[in-house]
C-alpha cells in the first residue's frame, strides 16, 4: 500500500491527533510562560505557518530541542524537528554576538587553547563573569567549562604509531568539548578501547558538528559543517571501512538525525556506521572481548540519561557497561532534562527557566547522595556540577578507572 | 541484547505483565514508541467486577491507591457509568443520586473542565448546584501565557499550593454537603487528594477532566518507577518494526533506534495497544497488525467496519488480533510459539477476559502465567 508513503507530512506533523501528551513532558513549558509549548509550537502552529509565514512565532526559540516531546508522542510526530526547522525556515532575525559566540564552540576552542590558563582564569573572575553578564547577557551565575593548554588532537597524533599498531581499529569523533575543554575522556576512550585490542584513529580533520549551531539560528554555518563532516565521515566509513565512535550523546544525535532532518544533509552512507562507544563496546563484550576490572573499585553510581540519548534510545549500553563493574552500586535516575541544554542555559534570559528545570533532577541526585553521577553528556556535565556538587563523569571514563592495569 | 522476555508496548498491559515477570525473577525489557492509554484514564479500571490479589498486591507494591465499591463513577460531563476498581482519588457512589447540595469549584483560566455540563448532568438527578470559579494569583501566570493551560501544567501548580485551595474552599462553603473538584491534584505527592479530603469540611469529589488525565499519568509514571526498581529495562521512545522468525518462534525484534543490534528473547510479548496507540493499522483494504502481521479478525466488506449511527457500538471497535486459547499470536492459522498478545489489541476478541482496563490486566496475567510455566 503505497498511498500514505505519498501523503506522509513534513516531520509527520499530519499525524498529530491533538491528543496533548506532548505538552505533559516538555521541561519548558513547566516552568516558562511565555512558551507555547510543543503542541501548539510544533503541529498546530505549521498548520498556520503554511498557510501564511506571518503566524511564525518567535517565542519557539525559547524551545531548548531535548525532543522529549518527539519521544513521548503516540503518534509518531516528530514535533522538535518541526519547530527547530521552523525556525530554520522563518527566524531571519540576525543571531546576536554572544549567541554566536557561544554556538561556535570550536573557534572559541582554537582561539583560546594557547592562552587557556589565562581564559579559565577570567572566566572564573567574579568581574569578567559580570562583564559577560551586561555586554553579551550570558549569565554571571554560570561556571564555565575549562579550556586544556593542549588539544586532544594533539595528544592523539603524537600517539599515531602505536595505535596503528593495534589489529582492530575504529576512527573516533571527539567534538570540541574533548578536544579544547577535556582532552581527558578522549584519552580514557582509547585506554578502554586498547584494553579490547582496537586502536582509535582520528577523521581527516573533523569540524564542530554543529549543533549549537542550529539552535542559535545559524544554520548556514551548521550546514556547512554538516556537509564537510559527512565527507570525513564517509572517508573512515565507506574508504577505510571503519566504525566511527562518539562519547557524547549530544554529537551522535547531530550527526545521526539532525544533519538529514533538519539540515537536509544526507548522511545515508555513513549512518550506521557512527556509533557511541558505549554501544561499540557493548558490542565488542557481546563478541566476546573481555575486560580485566580491579577488584577493588568501589563506588556508588547514580546514571542520568541525557535527553539526547534517551531520543537516541541507547542508555541502556551505558547503563549495562556501568553495571557489569564488579564494585559499582548501580541507581538509575528517572529520566528528567537537568536544563542546561546546550548553549540554552548558559543564556541570561533563560537562566532561571533553566534551573527551575533541572531542580527535581538535582533533588533525586542530593537524595541517592552517589560517589559519582555518570552521564554521556558534557554540558549536563556543567550544570549538574554547578547545581549539586557532584562530580559527573563519562561513563567511558570510569570504565577506565575501573580497569586492572 | 538478550532478555528473558521482551514486551513491545509500554501502556497497561506492558508493564503489568513487566511488572510480573521481573518479580517473578526474569529479566524483561519493556520497548514502546510513545506514551499510552493510560493518558486519558477516567481513573476506573473498566471491566473489574472481580479483583483478583495478585492485581491488588500488584498495585499496592507500586504505591498505587485503589478501591474497590462496584457502583457508578461521575464522567466528566455530568453524566454515570458503571464502575467498581478505581484509583482511591475517584469517587464511587451506589447511586446516581449521591448529594443533596453541590458545590462545584474551577479555576479561572482552565477551559478543560465543563462545570456547567456537570451542573446540568447532576441536577437531572435532583442534585442542586453552584459554581465557583476560583481566581488564583499562581494559575494568572500560566492563563497569561501563550500556550493553553492544561491539567498537567494546573497539577504542577496545585502540588505547590493545594492547601491554599483548601482554605479557599472553606471561605466559599455555605450549606453544600459536597465539593466537586477538578481532577488536578496529587501529579506527583500521591497524598495530596486525601490531604484535601481531610482538609474541606464536606464530602470532596474529584471529576475527570479533558485529557491528559492527571491520575493517569500517575498513575504510568509509578508502574515505571516499580517497573525500574525491580531491574527491568523501559526503552522509551523506540519502536519494533520487524521480526526475525525463526523454525516458528521469534528469535529477536529490530527497533528503529538500535538497527542491527537485534533484541532476543525467550518469550515476547506483543502489547501495542488498539489503532490510537498504532497497535492496529489501517488503509482502505483492510486492517493489519504492522510488527508480525499477524492475522487480523476483521469484516471483509469495508461498508460494515463502522456504523453510520455515531454513538452506537462501532463494529471496528471489536476487531483485533487473533490467538488461540494461550493467546498465542495467530500467523496464516497457526500459533507462533513464543508470542503471546496482551491488551486492547485483542479488541473483543476475546470477551471472556473483559474489556479495557479490565482485559489489558487479565490478558497480560494469563501470558504472564505461560512464560513462567513453560
Ligand atoms: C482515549 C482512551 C480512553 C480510555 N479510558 C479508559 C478508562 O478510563 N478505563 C478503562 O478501563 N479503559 C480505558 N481505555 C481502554 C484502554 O485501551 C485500556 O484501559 C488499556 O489502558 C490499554 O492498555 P494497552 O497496554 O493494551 O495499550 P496502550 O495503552 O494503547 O499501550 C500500547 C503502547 O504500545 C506502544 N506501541 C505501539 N506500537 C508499537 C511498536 N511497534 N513498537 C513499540 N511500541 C509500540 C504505543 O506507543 C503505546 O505506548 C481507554 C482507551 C482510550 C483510547
Ligand atoms: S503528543 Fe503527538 S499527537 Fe499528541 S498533541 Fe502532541 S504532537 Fe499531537
Ligand atoms: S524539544 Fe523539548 S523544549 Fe522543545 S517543545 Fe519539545 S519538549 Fe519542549
Amino acid at each position: 500500500m503505497k498511498l500514505q508513503e505519498y501523503t506522509e507530512s513534513r516531520h509527520n506533523f499530519e499525524e498529530c491527533m491533538k491528543c496533548t501528551v506532548c505538552t505533559a513532558y516538555c521541561p519548558v513549558l513547566q516552568v516558562n510562560p511565555l512558551y507555547p509549548g510543543p503542541k501548539q509550537a510544533g503541529p498546530d502552529g505549521e498548520r498556520l505557518r503554511l498557510k501564511d509565514p506571518w503566524f511564525f512565532n518567535y517565542a519557539l526559540k525559547y524551545c531548548m530541542n531535548c525532543k522529549r516531546c518527539e519521544v513521548a508522542c503516540p503518534s509518531g510526530v516528530r514535533v522538535a524537528d518541526l519547530i527547530q526547522s521552523a525556525r530554520i525556515r522563518y527566524d531571519h532575525t540576525k543571531p546576536k554576538l554572544r549567541d554566536r559566540i557561544l554556538a561556535s564552540t570550536d573557534l572559541m576552542g582554537k582561539l583560546t587553547r594557547p592562552v587557556a590558563p589565562v581564559v579559565n582564569g577570567v572566566t572564573g573572575l567574579k568581574i569578567a563573569k559580570s562583564a559577560m553578564d551586561a555586554m553579551l547577557k550570558i549569565d554571571h551565575r554560570r561556571t564555565f567549562p575549562k579550556y586544556s593548554g593542549r588539544s586532544f588532537e594533539a595528544w592523539l597524533r603524537s600517539h599515531e604509531k602505536e595505535q596503528a599498531a593495534f589489529p582492530k581499529q575504529v576512527a573516533y569523533f571527539h567534538g570540541c568539548y574533548v578536544n579544547y575543554n577535556h582532552p581527558d575522556l578522549g584519552k580514557d576512550l582509547v585506554k578502554v578501547l586498547n584494553a579490547l585490542g582496537v586502536g582509535v584513529q582520528l577523521l581527516d580533520h573533523e569540524k564542530c558538528c554543529g549543533i549549537a549551531m542550529i539552535t542559535n539560528g545559524m544554520s548556514e554555518q551548521a550546514t556547512r559543517h554538516a556537509v564537510h563532516n559527512i565527507a570525513v565521515l564517509k572517508k573512515a566509513v565507506v574508504d577505510k571501512g571503519l566504525t566511527v565512535v562518539t562519547t557524547s550523546s549530544s554529537c551522535t544525535l547531530t550527526l545521526r538525525e539532525e544533519y538529514p532532518n533538519l539540515l537536509g544533509v544526507d548522511n545515508s552512507a555513513v549512518h550506521d556506521s557512527l556509533l557511541m562507544a558505549t554501544r561499540y563496546i557493548y558490542e565488542r563484550l557481546e563478541a566476546g572481548a573481555k575486560f580485566r576490572f580491579r577488584t577493588d573499585f568501589h563506588k556508588k553510581i547514580a546514571y542520568h540519561v541525557p535527553c539526547h540519548m534517551e531520543r537516541l534510545g541507547w542508555s541502556i549500553f551505558s547503563e549495562r557497561l556501568l553495571r557489569m563493574i564488579p564494585g559499582v552500586e548501580f541507581t538509575l535516575l528517572d529520566s528528567a532534562c537537568c536544563g542546561i541544554a546546550g548553549t540554552y542555559g548558559f543564556k541570561k534570559e533563560n537562566y532561571e527557566a533553566s534551573q527551575a528545570v533541572g531542580e527535581p533532577l538535582f533533588e533525586q541526585i542530593r537524595s541517592v547522595n552517589p560517589d559519582i553521577v555518570a552521564c554521556d553528556c558534557e554540558t549536563c556535565k556543567w550544570q549538574i556540577e554547578m547545581s549539586t556538587g557532584y562530580s559527573v563523569i563519562n561513563p567511558i571514563s570510569i570504565l577506565a578507572q575501573a580497569l586492572a592495569e | 541484547m538478550r532478555f528473558d522476555t521482551v514486551i513491545i508496548g509500554g501502556g497497561l498491559a506492558g508493564l503489568v505483565s513487566g511488572i510480573s515477570l521481573q518479580q517473578a525473577g526474569q529479566q524483561t525489557a519493556i520497548i514502546s514508541t510513545g506514551q499510552n492509554a493510560l493518558h486519558f484514564f477516567s481513573g476506573s479500571f473498566e471491566s473489574m467486577q472481580e479483583v483478583p490479589k495478585r492485581t491488588l498486591d500488584l498495585f499496592a507494591g507500586a504505591g498505587i491507591r485503589v478501591h474497590y465499591n462496584p457502583g457508578v463513577r461521575l464522567t466528566p460531563l455530568g453524566t454515570f457509568r458503571e464502575a467498581a476498581l478505581s484509583l482511591e482519588d475517584t469517587s464511587l457512589f451506589p447511586t446516581p443520586r449521591f448529594a443533596d447540595k453541590i458545590l462545584i469549584v474551577s479555576f479561572a483560566g482552565y477551559l478543560d473542565f465543563f462545570t456547567s455540563f456537570l451542573a446540568e448532568g447532576l441536577e437531572k438527578q435532583g442534585m442542586s448546584c453552584r459554581i465557583c470559579v476560583l481566581n488564583l494569583p499562581e494559575l494568572e501566570k500560566l492563563e497569561q501565557g501563550p500556550s493553553e493551560v492544561r491539567s498537567v501544567q494546573i497539577a504542577r501548580t496545585m502540588d505547590r499550593i493545594w492547601e491554599k485551595v483548601v482554605q479557599e474552599i472553606r471561605a466559599l462553603l455555605r450549606d453544600e454537603d459536597t465539593v466537586i473538584l477538578p481532577q488536578v491534584f496529587g501529579l506527583q505527592d500521591i497524598s495530596v487528594p486525601g490531604r484535601i479530603r481531610q482538609g474541606v469540611p464536606a464530602r470532596v469529589v474529584f471529576a475527570g477532566t479533558m485529557p491528559p488525565s492527571v491520575p493517569g499519568i500517575r498513575t504510568q509514571m509509578l508502574l515505571k518507577q516499580r517497573l525500574r526498581v525491580l531491574g527491568g529495562t523501559y526503552l522509551m521512545g523506540d519502536e519494533a518494526t520487524r521480526a526475525n522468525i525463526v523454525d516458528g518462534k521469534v528469535h529477536s525484534i529490530v527497533t528503529r533506534n538500535l538497527g542491527s543490534h537485534c533484541l532476543e528473547a525467550d518469550n515476547f510479548i506483543l502489547a501495542t495497544g488498539s489503532y490510537f496507540s498504532k497497535g492496529l493499522k489501517t488503509n482502505p483494504f483492510s486492517i493489519f497488525e504492522p510488527v508480525f502481521g499477524l492475522d487480523v479478525e476483521y469484516d471483509e466488506d469495508r461498508n460494515r467496519w463502522y456504523d453510520p449511527a455515531f454513538a452506537n457500538d462501532q463494529p471496528y471497535m471489536n476487531y483485533g488480533v487473533r490467538t488461540d486459547a494461550a493467546l498465542h499470536g495467530l500467523h496464516k492459522g497457526k500459533p507462533i510459539g513464543n508470542l503471546f498478545v496482551a491488551g486492547s489489541i485483542l479488541g473483543n476478541t476475546r470477551p471472556d477476559l473483559g474489556s479495557g482496563a479490565g482485559l489489558a490486566i487479565r490478558s497480560a496475567q494469563v501470558a504472564v502465567d505461560q512464560i513462567l510455566s513453560l
